[in-house]
């Protein structure tokens, strides 16, 4: 057997955590945690990179397999990556040490713990997106939730407590119905690996149930209307870094769960819910846009985007077409970039000046020019202008949506127009107009740390609206396999 | 002749007793030596159980009113052990509370005597023996800090619903004595027809006896308060050592005897699962004192191992003694926990004293955040596994309803123990308690803690073991 990659990209930011552990604690700016935090997360980054680079695109199998047995003859420990899983991973690896050099404005107490927490969940999170048996995968996904809850309750803002809770319960109602599907399962198919779960199928008739089992966690996690009111309560109260992690990878699971599980595993059932997503997808699209118009916080109108953002996903998804599917997981790629940002930029300037509210803000433009620079560039990734990554991701569901549904795909349509009003508002209430308050000219602009931060999101979003082809050479093979995979198990049913 | 090897650590245990007694009464201050004494007792009958009885198949002494097998020698350890973990860490506290005599090791040793008489029964009257022996050391001991007001009462309270449950258990075992005209499991099995319906009144007189001594839904009333006045190391042997013992006897019970009238009495070990599930959840929620909380919770879990036993398969009572020996370390880690919480020679047991706990004691409050996770049944800790075998085991009998409802009160049970946790990481710190804990309590808790936290490395080893008995 060759070297276990994915193993060690799971277990090395767990191992930094532990090292972690026994570094000092000093209240204030603990500079070695720091750097062990930092370095650990830029290794496993490069190991990831090193990952894409080895792995063959051409063919759709999964790679890098590693299958050991775990409980005798029940589960074994198995992991491996397709072209699909290993965009989140990387995804994954490379917001990690962004949000350990974001942590230095936001978080002023018990850093140490802070980092630990964000490095278990890293590895919790990698392990998500690798896990190729349904009981190692349920097991990551549910053991994220214990790093996060701490994350918003004790780092958060004043309403801390209640946002952790209703996160923690809300998530946690949703999965164990996923749970009792996943061991009906072993019991129905003998096998919780999923390669031989695909190979086999599962009987028509149960899929169903299961199916709805498997929605009630994904739709929780991925937020879908009406199950997304944990979202924007977790979102505002969470510090900076939290939010990221929460829009950027933790939402992305579901997604991915979708695709992984819900597609792969259930054809019939999908085949038989499509209504069913589209409907609550287009709520999501057209009923949260407007409620994102309404906000007055800022964090709270990009929560209420990233449930509209995730609903085109969960639309793509279910299209069940080439560039439908392929357009959700940029889309995710890419709201994983933009969303980060976009929190991040207002992390910076709620740093300085200690209120969210948009009306406390406006006329920055001429104070902090690199932020606005930077700020309007996400904004309008936000929003899918062409040339960068969200015009890809959306266009490609759209493009899906239309082959499928002439009518869901207008009434989609009209959520990309309303995404542009609440994102350009936004931007023109803060940036532009009339200063209204004189503290406003004391900002600083941004730091070095926040320029990189910022900078180094803003490369690939506009790297791959411009060019991504890097990103659709990898997965076009395993989503046309899955989508032949889908249609041979839908004719032999 | 009777090859009395399989009985060698009653026989020794019991030895022990009497020369410990003798030995009180001889030589004055000999508490110390007692208590040390009683510890190598526990630790050489476990050894005995382990090297005499471990790799017996099955057996019986005595006319077959004695069995000895894999799910009697698995459970006996455990027993033997628990016992063990609970004198351990007992000392100081009762060193504080100047309570510290022969009688309380002497005590613990006859109930564990009693509990491992119930667990290796074969017979209505062997049994009965054994529940009653560990049940009068069991009074004694709830009302052992006898100068507190709350300790005598608890220890009244269980011995009058004690007492009452006994006489319904009594009643029920002379029911089926006059039904069946056998007293012995095997001759009862053997003997039944499952037409009469007098028989079905018995079986359920013995299972709200036992549901009582395993404090599940309706039967559960005097837990909490027990649990509360009881000295807390005592508290700690309540929720651990004879739930064993009497979860032993009730697989016995419905497995060997009465299997084929499992018709019966499936419907009424399901309706005791989903009441202790629920309840268990739902009444925790309002609690204040910890030890109250943990009764409650004691309550749930019970709830989810008899989940397993309502499967009537084997893979159902492996999934229960799994959760029950799972529980059984968390336990203990969570009351080592709870006796590390000492301020100038006074024990805080509020939940409202955890507050701000991770500012100031952060190992400690790391081990408690493991411990309420576990409990809480999230992976990848060991009560999540815990929670795992025994619904598979469900699921596989297609009991749909029974699982959804135990996952659905994991939920509400969540809630609980978040609130501890919220309570020791996101509120206020208070002042400082005290951390020159003997040794041993630390080393039982850490080593409890690393054992839930790394259960999932090697999770099939407990497995493997439990695997072997085979009760159907």
């Amino acid at each position: 057997m060759s070297f276990p990659i994915l193993s060690s990209l799971i277990l090395l930011p767990s191992i930094g955590a532990l090292f972690l552990f026994f570094t000092k604690d000093k209240d204030g700016n603990n500079s070695t945690a720091k750097y062990v935090a930092l370095f650990t997360s830029i290794v496993n980054f490069l190991i990831s990179i090193y990952l894409w680079i080895s792995f063959d695109q051409s063919i759709s199998d999964f790679q890098f397999v590693e299958d050991r047995t775990w409980i005798e003859g029940f589960i074994n420990y198995k992991v491996g990556v397709d072209g699909i899983s290993i965009l989140f991973i990387i995804l994954t690896t490379f917001i990690t040490p962004l949000c350990i050099i974001s942590v230095n404005n936001s978080v002023k107490n018990r850093l140490r713990d802070f980092l630990i927490a964000i490095l278990i969940m890293e590895s919790f999170m990698i392990g998500v997106f690798c896990a190729l048996d349904l009981v190692v995968f349920y097991l990551f996904f549910e053991a994220g939730l214990i790093p996060m809850f701490l994350i918003i309750g004790i780092w958060g803002g004043p309403k801390r407590v209640y946002s952790a809770f209703k996160f923690f319960l809300y998530t946690l109602l949703g999965s164990v119905l996923m749970l009792v599907a996943i061991i009906s399962i072993y019991w129905i198919s003998g096998t919780t690996d999923v390669v031989k779960l695909y190979e086999i199928g599962i009987d028509a008739k149960y899929q169903n149930l299961l199916w709805l089992a498997f929605f009630s966690s994904f739709a929780v996690k991925t937020p879908m209307w009406p199950v997304h009111t944990w979202l924007p309560d977790a979102h505002v109260e969470a510090p900076t870094a939290g939010s990221v992690l929460l829009a950027a990878i933790l939402l992305k699971m579901a997604g991915y769960g979708f695709i992984r599980f819900s597609l792969g595993l259930f054809p019939v059932a999908s085949e038989v819910f499509t209504p069913l997503i589209y409907t609550l997808s287009v709520i999501a699209i057209i009923f949260t846009s407007f409620i994102a118009l309404m906000q007055e916080d800022m964090k709270k109108l990009i929560a209420y985007s990233s449930v509209a953002h995730m609903g085109f996903v969960t639309l793509g998804i279910f299209t069940l077409k080439q560039q439908g599917i392929e357009g959700s997981i940029i889309q995710m790629i890419s709201h994983g970039l933009v969303s980060a940002a976009l929190f991040l930029c207002v992390g910076v300037v709620y740093d300085r000046m200690h209120s969210r509210m948009i009306n406390s803000y406006g006329g920055i433009v001429a104070i902090i020019p690199k932020y606005s620079i930077l700020f309007m560039l996400f904004t309008l990734a936000a929003l899918g202008l062409p040339g960068t990554s969200g015009f890809i991701g959306e266009f490609l569901i759209l493009m899906g949506a239309f082959k499928d549904n002439f009518l869901v795909a207008v009434l989609a349509s009209l959520g990309v127009i309303l995404g542009a009003a609440y994102m350009l508002w936004l931007y023109k209430r803060v940036v532009f107009g009339k200063l209204v308050n004189e503290d406003l000219k004391k900002m600083l602009d941004l730091n070095k740390s926040e320029y990189l931060i910022l900078t180094c999101l803003a490369i690939p979003t506009l790297f791959f609206g411009f060019y991504p082809d890097p990103l659709i050479n990898t997965i076009e093979v395993s989503v046309s396999d899955l989508i032949n995979m889908h249609n041979i198990n839908l004719a032999s049913k | 002749m009777e090859n009395l090897n399989l009985v060698l650590p009653e026989i020794f245990i019991s030895l022990s007793i009497m020369f410990l007694l003798v030995l009180g009464v001889f030589k004055k201050n000999s508490s110390g030596i007692t208590f040390n004494l009683s510890l190598f007792v526990f630790l050489i009958a476990a050894i005995i159980a382990i090297n005499e009885t471990f790799s017996v198949n099955r057996e019986t002494l005595f006319n077959g009113s004695v069995v000895i097998d894999k799910m009697s020698s698995f459970m006996k350890i455990i027993t033997l052990l628990g016992g063990f973990l609970v004198l351990v860490i007992s000392s100081s506290y009762l060193k504080i509370f100047k309570i510290f005599n022969i009688e309380y090791p002497v005590l613990i040793l006859s109930s564990v005597l009693g509990m491992m008489v119930m667990i290796s029964s074969n017979d209505l009257i062997v049994f009965y023996m054994g529940l009653e022996l560990q049940s009068l050391a069991l009074y004694v001991l709830a009302t052992y800090n006898r100068d507190q007001l709350k300790s005598s009462e608890a220890g009244l309270k269980y011995f009058v619903l004690s007492a009452l449950s006994s006489g319904l258990l009594l009643y029920g075992c002379s029911l089926i004595y006059g039904f069946s005209g056998s007293t012995n499991f095997d001759v009862i099995s053997t003997q039944l027809n499952s037409n009469e319906y007098v028989l079905t009144f018995g079986i359920v007189f013995i299972l709200v006896g036992l549901a009582f001594k395993i404090s599940a839904v309706p039967f559960h009333m005097w837990a909490p308060d027990v649990y509360e006045g009881s000295p807390t190391t005592v508290t700690l042997f309540f929720t651990m050592v004879p739930k064993i013992a009497a979860l032993t006897v009730f697989i016995r019970f419905l497995y060997v005897p009465f299997l084929n009238l499992i018709d019966q009495w499936q419907m009424i070990i399901v309706f005791l699962s989903i009441a202790s599930m629920l309840f268990g959840a739902i009444a925790a929620i309002g609690q204040t004192n910890i030890k109250r909380l943990v009764a409650y919770s004691s309550i749930g879990h019970i709830g989810y191992t008899l989940a397993g036993l309502a499967t009537a398969s084997n893979e159902g009572i492996q999934s229960s003694i799994i959760y029950i020996s799972i529980y059984v370390v968390m336990n203990l880690a969570l009351f080592s926990c709870l006796l590390m919480l000492r301020r100038n020679n006074q024990y805080y047991e509020d939940i409202d004293d955890l507050s701000g706990l991770s500012k100031n004691h952060p190992l400690l409050s790391l081990s408690l955040l493991v411990i309420l996770f576990s409990l809480a049944g999230i992976p990848p800790l060991a009560g999540f596994f815990a929670k795992f075998y025994v619904f598979k085991a469900v699921l596989e009998q297609s009991m749909y309803f029974l699982a959804i409802v135990g996952l659905l009160s994991t939920v509400v049970a969540a809630f609980y123990y978040l609130r501890i946790i919220k309570i020791m990481y996101f509120d206020k710190e208070k002042d400082k308690y005290d951390t020159d804990h003997s040794l041993w309590l630390k080393f039982s808790l850490t080593f409890s803690t690393i054992l839930i936290l790394l259960y999932f490395i090697f999770p099939s080893q407990l497995i493997e073991v439990v695997s072997r008995i085979n009760i159907i």
